[in-house]
């Protein structure tokens, strides 16, 4: 029986065959998935280079990169990610720019009960299950430790805290209303429409700058064709689609940062 | 990688102890095996008799988690058992609010599922291969139902049925994607492949090396277990 041989050839065919375009991979915080994808769809690239996105924690994705994931560009939800891999090497610090910014945002289920006026509310046990991203390896999960720290609530909120292993999924959770409240970044609740209500914004000093830091990265296959996608990012086009998905998006003249002073990691 | 590595509140976020996990891990696995013995068994004697329609889709349902991803499992188990689904709002509206979301609960639920059509086929095979004379003479001789399987049935599947308890048990440690979706990632409840899954992504690799030394190490000693013992052999 030759034709089982053949046929199961002939179904492996088109994954083992090489895509004619060259393609860049380019990891990305989770937070900027509906953004970059619609960036992507307009980006026209000089050698019709194929963009292949690659979403997850920002911490997640650092890993991957630090373990030798083949990625070209990696855009962090977090500088502490982006440092870390500068610590290693595994980045051009010369291409490093913050593409946009984000506010924290608490929020609660459409039909929740009980309607928390600010961080502090969480302590309130009406409040039984809080989501935030797993801070280890979730900036928007670290950035709402700070918060709670920093609003002296940690211990209170400890024993209600569900850990998401990405923002998305935190969103998931409070969308669902498995969980009382949850912290996501205040572009990801338009995602969740009409299921997720904000019921405060974090004040931006309890937390370290949420800035989205993008880089080409140094093992990389193409750098032409990835410095030239993030010099696509700063383009009008991606500003616009940033700014319509409720990101903050830096006046052109600071979008550059050439060489971070910043990037010492302990 | 931590800015908050100082402060007071890193703790509270940080990493369990590798034998915390491992006990947890087990106490799951354990309860989850015990469960699906107590479910599996029965209904494996029940459907090793007689075939129709209704317990050809009961013993479908049953098993079809054998091939499903466990994400589908999950995600099944989110939308029955969560807060707002059809049963899950039922049970929390009876009794306060509960939902076994988030909780030891739902990852025994969850181990459960995946781990009953590994108790279920070999018990089915156990109570298969009784010789249907054995069972007939014990009810000749005036033994109830309820006699024959406890003293003629159940004996004679007992090896097979141990061998199932072995296999749903290791199955049960090893979950991961219908635990994490359940569950959730709590601090002090964290399951060893959750400590893994973690630490991986979390690039740290000594955390990771521990959890998946216990957890290889046990699983090793599971199927061990189960080499050597005698489950083809009539007792």
């Amino acid at each position: 029986m030759r034709f089982p041989v053949v046929l199961s050839l002939l179904l492996t065919a088109p994954l083992l065959a090489a895509d004619p375009r060259q393609s860049i991979s380019v990891s990305a915080a989770i937070s900027l998935k509906d953004a970059l994808t619609e960036i992507v769809q307009t980006y026209d690239s000089p050698g019709n280079i194929r963009v292949q996105l690659n979403f997850g924690a920002s911490g997640t994705l650092a890993a991957q990169i630090a373990q030798g994931a083949p990625a070209d560009v990696f855009i962090s939800a977090g500088s502490a990610e982006m440092d870390q891999l500068a610590a290693q090497n595994l980045i051009d610090p010369a291409t490093r720019r913050d593409i946009c910014s984000n506010e924290l945002a608490l929020v609660v289920p459409a039909d929740a009960a009980f309607i928390p006026r600010s961080f502090a509310d969480l302590a309130d046990p009406r409040i039984a299950r809080i989501a935030i991203g797993q801070p280890k390896i979730v900036p928007a999960g670290r950035y709402a430790a700070q918060v709670f720290d920093r609003m002296k609530i940690s211990q209170a909120v400890a024993a209600k805290l569900v850990f998401g292993e990405n923002v998305r999924q935190v969103l998931y959770f409070v969308e669902r209303g498995e969980v009382d409240a949850a912290v996501v970044y205040a572009t990801d609740v338009a995602a969740a429409a009409g299921k997720v209500r904000v019921a405060a914004t974090a004040d931006p000093s309890l937390h370290d700058p949420i800035v989205y830091p993008a880089v080409v990265l140094t093992h990389n296959s193409d750098p032409a064709a990835a410095r030239d996608f993030l010099d696509y990012l700063s383009s009008p086009e991606s500003r616009k689609a940033l700014a319509a998905a409720g990101f903050i998006v830096p006046s052109a003249a600071t979008t550059t940062r050439p060489s971070p002073t910043t990037a010492a990691a302990p | 990688m931590t800015p908050s590595a100082s402060t007071p509140g890193a703790d509270l976020y940080g990493v369990d102890p590798l034998w915390h996990a491992a006990l947890f891990s087990l106490e799951i696995a354990a309860t989850a095996t015990v469960l699906a013995a107590l479910i599996a068994v029965p209904l494996a004697w029940y459907l090793a008799r007689r075939r129709s329609a209704i317990k050809n889709l009961l013993e479908a349902l049953l098993i079809v988690p054998l091939v499903l991803p466990p994400t589908v499992v999950g995600y099944a188990l989110i939308v029955l058992l969560g807060r707002r689904g059809w049963l899950g709002a039922m049970i929390a509206r009876h009794f306060n609010g509960y939902t076994i979301l988030f909780r030891p609960q739902g990852a025994v639920v969850a181990a459960l599922v995946v781990a009953l059509p590994l108790l279920y086929l070999p018990a089915k095979a156990g109570f298969v291969s009784v010789e249907r004379e054995l069972e007939d003479v014990a009810r000749l001789l005036g033994a109830g139902r309820w006699r024959t399987f406890w003293q003629v049935s159940l004996p004679l599947a007992r090896r097979q049925i141990a061998a199932g308890c072995l296999l749903a048990f290791a199955r049960a440690l090893g979950e991961f994607g219908a635990t994490l979706m359940v569950l959730g990632d709590l601090a002090g409840h964290r399951t060893l492949p959750i400590v893994i899954y973690d630490a991986t992504a979390g690039a740290d690799d000594s955390q990771a090396v521990g959890a998946v030394l216990v957890l290889s190490v046990i699983s090793l000693v599971v199927v061990l277990i189960f080499n050597r013992f005698p489950f083809s052999q009539r007792g």
